[in-house]
């Protein structure tokens, strides 16, 4: 694997050393950005985002894309803490099942249309990141679901972990990448998504069921945006039909395209994707302490998105036209 | 210089018998068509489920709430056809706004802040032309990129709070030019000076041509580098235009101005017929598609239906449309 | 394997009528026929890609239904496209090895002896290749032997071979020789596709011909001659095409001095009189087109001088040298020519936006007038000038493409390949037209590779070969050998 490695491994080793001199130079500014707590409130920040990147990379790998992550976390949110408001005796774990589960639903949902409706994905999820979010505000009577309604035992989870104060929540985001990656690696389904995205119309006739790994590719990005929501009620303790998951999208794409996958699809990596969030979640540690206001978040994602963007060109513009000299 | 055309029947001479399609056909089986009926449908359903729905003033007061997404929706229809997307108007409208509305806060006279505002939005515009033709980024992501940007810089510009506008200023939905509100006539203009554009001159034609095949265009001669740098330009500068006019409406600024605006103009692109891959739309598509948004809102508004509900109608609308304009024309390209 | 009857339909057009065909195990057989002729239909079918819409397949005796390429696969069937499919962004390893049959999507997938198995199929085919590495990058040549070793792990009783030595240098060519017959040798039987009737004769054992969607004959291939099969190809003997005399050729339109464009080409200098035909012939890669390219402004050259007319000019876009009176049709009009849900009209006026609107705003009265002029000139068929384009058959596409370009009335015209995938009978009214231009006292570069187009129609003949020009022949002197020669890769010539 080494050649191959090679190549990739150029783009995540840049990513790595964009964090260091980042922290650094924050850290030289602002000593106590190096201090361990503020690793714990950057790893906190990350563990929703993580989550929620896994599952658009494969998205994107497959040359599609869902912009209504954002809002299948959201309403998978609302229905799993609607459930435990309504059935409070109802043991807290099963949570995760009816998260994960109401977002797989909300991703065929996606799939179908763009599947057999032959849809372009970026519109169908416009429109369902409307529709989604609508849903939520109806079935929530546009009311939040508040602290107490959210079992102490979940919201745990983001205080209390197994091994060196590490709380489980950022534990369980590591292990979705984890897993990601061998799906990635190890599967045949990871890479058969590699496969359709980097030649969509060779796919069929090389026996991979396009239809059927797409609808799989959707179902994840959904399955995955239910499990970030009940980690946004573990995390935030509420949930709010207007606020939950908004943005998320944003932010997860940001990740994601930082980390180097390519829109044109076929290429990107799991390690590369986590050092994105990892960076974006630096930065994001990091404005509250430079005196930075919230408020200017999203100029940051934005440019930070357009930079990873121009850096992604150079790079392979630079290794296209290498590539070209050596023929002649 | 004519040919002899005694040549044998060549196997493809005989191909050439193509089905042709009845002239009524092509002119009745469209997009816009669609649009047109489920207009008719909206405005039935609407006078059923309330008197006051078919009060032609009261429709009209309700355009003007989406009268600056129209206009910008109608420029967006350029770009698409183009074969480019623009996700970044709303933002625009919310930046340019601010900059024009903390620059008359501050004294400067009204005209000065209004030629900042424009400024504002045209230098927007050309931002996202550098990344889309100079750096050839995909401009689905830059927009994306840049939807993000702008109101985030609009936020720090404006932080939470509201900026007020000029009295004298305010209120540009309430003149009325022969009873009808200027907004609207300001839609109906560019309306039809678009639609002029884009069915009667070469400009137009060209954008149908690049719109269809980018290469094909730059082999035959066309400029299509600067054509997409103008349009961006110009989306641009009409983002700032409609920011300006919702200043005027609203009386202040704030900077999540026009929040979800890129939805509703993709909307009405996409219920007007426009084809997202580009090549195809048309200007009446996206102006029937604007006036059904009203009806439809107006519609759910009388009807007491909650905002979240109106959300939720406008995402399924959204599919619906695409599933009907992608039907159509695979049904009619062979 | 045999087929009986098999017949395919697309829409209300039948491309294959009753074809019968028998092909005996351990043979190399070649299809032959004029491009549409139904070879390409015909192998897509015995691969999976198309159901006929009649007939039936059978291999050692047993009917099959090859309804789609996974079982075509599993039947031990593989198809070799023209161009090569692949993934890019995957190793070429998996490149081999995916679409076995067997495994469900979770299954591990198993590194190291799809690298291993990987490897040894690079042994046995003779190259290096690095198995890891992405196939992005590979060279036309590589990517075929990557897809011959992918035949060879789905162990594939049938090879089907389309066209396979395009794109390749006689090095290449005879080292896929080599394969082709240990191949055969193991017992495999192999369709030949090609239109390359000297290689047919090298290596196949029988040839089958095809023409206008029927099997004509299949002869034992040392029962026919040459000759013979273009005859049965194209059902008349070829005239050897002469052009009108009598053209007098004037000064020099078109001037190249040292063209460089590093990657692309090298000291391009040659010059195109007015009434000239100057033919530029070499293989597939050989760097014409982007000649062709830099001189119409789509991928400007580096270094290096063009004059039109005499005049030096800077050339950064088409609209440029269009102003100077050149004119170019792409080799791709798919891909670079026409508008295809467009009009038939907006395509042909396509490059004169000012004459049919001077003042910026179209008038349909002079677009009408020019186009139905257009079709009238150049016999174009068509069913109404509003018609989409895409529902044009090639040649008349063509045809709308070189209208777009002579609305221009241009001085200097750059054709490359303008007869590809258009079948004789079009081809022939081409010559005649391009035989005309000349005459009208236009320069013509043509750039083709077909030997005996360059042969008949051209005053001087250019060759290229890897970037470089390696030959310049006059008329009289050139023979279809002498372009070969020159177009082979020097470093490469086959002992």
């Amino acid at each position: 694997m080494k050649n191959l490695r090679n190549i990739l491994l150029r783009r995540e080793a840049g990513i790595f050393v964009m964090i260091v001199l980042f922290c650094i130079a924050v850290g030289i500014e602002r000593p106590q950005f190096w201090t361990l707590n503020s690793l714990r409130i950057i790893l906190l920040l990350v563990p929703l985002i993580m989550i929620g990147a896994m599952g658009q990379m494969l998205v994107l790998v497959a040359r599609h894309v869902d912009l209504s992550i954002g809002s299948m976390l959201g309403f998978s949110a609302m229905v799993t803490g609607l459930m435990f408001r309504h059935y409070p005796e109802i043991w807290w774990p099963v949570g995760f099942i009816v998260a994960i589960g109401t977002g797989t639903l909300l991703g065929l949902f996606n799939g179908v249309l763009v599947t057999f409706f032959r849809l372009p994905s970026i519109i169908v999820t416009l429109g369902t990141l409307n529709l989604y979010r609508g849903l939520t505000y109806i079935i929530s009577d546009a009311r939040q679901i508040n602290r107490q309604y959210i079992p102490s035992d979940l919201k745990a989870m983001s205080q209390t972990s197994p091994v060196f104060g590490i709380p489980w929540i950022i534990i369980m985001s590591f292990m979705v990448a984890l897993l990601t990656y061998y799906i990635v690696m190890h599967t045949q389904l990871g890479r058969q998504i590699f496969a359709i995205g980097s030649n969509p119309i060779a796919a069929p006739l090389r026996g991979i069921n396009v239809t059927q790994v797409t609808l799989i590719v959707f179902a994840l990005a959904g399955a995955l945006s239910g499990l970030a929501g009940i980690m946004y009620a573990s995390r935030w303790g509420f949930v709010n039909p207007s606020n939950t998951g908004a943005g998320f999208e944003f932010q997860v794409i940001a990740a994601v395209v930082i980390g180097g996958v390519s829109i044109n699809g076929g290429v990107g990596s799991v390690l590369g994707t986590v050092l994105g969030v990892l960076l974006l979640g630096c930065v994001s540690a990091a404005l509250p302490l430079l005196g930075i206001p919230g408020t200017t978040q999203n100029a940051i994602y934005g440019s930070v998105i357009l930079i990873a963007l121009l850096i992604d060109r150079t790079v392979r513009q630079k290794g296209l036209a290498s590539l070209a000299r050596s023929k002649t | 210089m004519r040919l002899n055309e005694a040549h044998l029947q060549t196997r493809e001479q005989k191909l050439e018998t193509t089905l042709l399609r009845p002239n009524w056909h092509i002119l009745l089986v469209r997009p816009e068509s669609m649009t047109f009926v489920m207009l008719i449908v909206g405005i039935v359903v609407g006078s059923l489920l309330s008197p006051y729905f078919l009060d032609v003033k009261y429709i009209l007061r309700s355009f003007t709430l989406t009268a600056e997404f129209s206009i910008a929706a109608l420029v967006l229809t350029l770009v698409i056809i183009a074969g480019e997307i623009d996700l970044s108007p709303a933002s625009n409208m919310a930046l340019s706004a601010c900059l024009f509305a903390y620059a008359q806060a501050a004294g400067v006279p009204m005209p000065i802040a209004i030629f900042i505002g424009l400024a504002a939005g045209l230098a927007m515009g050309a931002f996202n032309a550098v990344m889309v033709i100079r750096f050839q980024l995909p401009s689905i992501i830059v927009t994306i990129g840049t939807l993000i940007l702008f109101r985030g810089l609009a936020q720090v510009i404006a932080g939470d709070k509201s900026i007020r506008v000029v009295d004298w200023f305010i209120g540009i939905n309430n003149h009325l030019i022969m009873g009808v509100p200027l907004p609207v006539i300001i839609f109906l203009i560019a309306s039809i000076v678009l639609g002029l554009v884009l069915n009667m001159t070469t400009y137009g034609r060209q954008i149908y041509q690049i719109g269809t095949n980018e290469t094909a265009a730059r082999h035959s001669g066309i400029k299509s580098k600067q054509i997409k740098f103008g349009l961006f330009l110009l989306i641009g500068v009409v983002s700032a235009i409609c920011g300006i006019m919702t200043a005027s409406r609203l009386g202040s600024v704030r900077y999540d101005l026009g929040l979800g605006g890129e939805l509703q103009m993709v909307l009405m692109a996409m219920l007007g017929g426009t084809y997202i891959f580009g090549g195809r739309g048309t200007i009446l598509g996206t102006f029937l598609a604007a006036w059904l948004l009203v009806v439809v809102s107006t519609g759910m508004t009388v009807a007491n239906l909650l905002p979240a509900i109106q959300l939720t109608v406008l995402g399924v609308l959204l599919i619906v449309a695409i599933i009907a304009t992608n039907f159509i024309y695979s049904r009619t390209q062979r | 394997m045999s087929a009986r009857g098999i017949s395919k339909k697309f829409g209300v057009v039948e491309v294959l009528t009753d074809v019968d065909l028998d092909l005996k195990k351990g043979e190399i057989h070649a299809l032959v026929g004029e491009n549409g002729a139904g070879k390409s239909t015909f192998a897509k079918i015995l691969a999976g890609v198309y159901r006929p819409t009649r007939g039936m397949l059978e291999m050692s005796g047993a009917q099959v239904d090859v309804s789609s390429p996974i079982i075509a696969n599993n039947l031990g069937i593989a198809l070799i496209h023209q161009e090569p499919i692949s993934f890019p962004d995957l190793s070429v390893a998996e490149n081999i090895v995916m679409g076995r049959k067997g495994g469900g999507l979770m299954t591990r997938v198993p590194w190291s002896g799809m690298l291993g198995e990987a490897r040894s199929y690079m042994e046995l085919l003779g190259m290096s290749i690095d198995v890891t590495r992405p196939m992005r990058g590979l060279s036309i040549a590589d990517q075929q032997m990557v897809e011959i070793a992918r035949a060879l792990a789905s162990d594939s009783q049938l090879i089907i071979m389309d066209e396979p030595t395009a794109p390749l240098t006689p090095r290449e060519v005879e080292t896929l020789f080599i394969i082709v017959n240990r191949l055969r040798d193991e017992g495999r039987t192999i369709i030949f596709i090609s239109h390359r009737l000297e290689e047919v004769r090298i290596l196949c054992s029988r040839v089958t011909i095809f023409r206008d969607g029927n099997k004509i004959s299949t002869h034992h291939i040392n029962d026919v001659s040459n000759s013979d099969i273009i005859r049965l190809m194209i059902g008349r003997q070829l005239q050897k095409y002469m052009r009108k005399k009598g053209t007098t050729i004037g000064d020099v339109a078109l001037e190249v001095e040292r063209l460089t464009l590093p990657g692309a080409f090298k000291d391009i200098s040659f010059k195109v009189r007015k009434g000239e035909i100057v033919g530029l012939g070499g293989l597939v890669g050989a760097g014409r087109s982007d000649v062709a390219c830099a001189l119409f402004g789509v991928a400007p050259a580096q270094t290096g001088t063009i004059s039109i007319n005499g005049k030096k000019v800077n050339i950064s876009q088409p609209s440029d040298v269009i102003k100077l009176g050149l004119a170019f049709v792409p080799e791709d009009r798919a891909v670079a020519g026409i508008f295809g849900t467009l009009p038939v009209m907006y395509n042909i006026t396509a490059a004169i936006p000012s004459k049919i609107a001077p003042r910026g705003i179209i008038r349909r009265m002079i677009e009408t007038a020019l186009s139905k002029k257009s079709v009238a000139d150049l016999s174009i068929r068509l069913a109404s000038l509003n018609q989409p384009i895409v529902e044009l058959s090639g040649g008349n596409q063509q045809k709308v493409i070189l209208a777009r370009w002579l609305q221009t009335d241009p001085q200097v015209l750059i054709l490359d390949e303008p007869t590809r995938g258009i079948d004789i009978g079009v081809k022939e009214e081409f010559y005649d037209m391009i035989g005309m231009l000349a005459a009208d006292g236009r320069a013509i570069l043509l750039i083709s590779s077909e030997l005996p187009e360059l042969l008949s129609l051209c005053d001087r003949i250019l060759v290229m070969s890897e970037g470089q020009l390696t030959a310049e022949i006059s008329r009289a002197d050139a023979t279809q050998e002498k372009i070969m020669q020159a177009a082979v890769p020097r470093s490469r010539v086959a002992a």
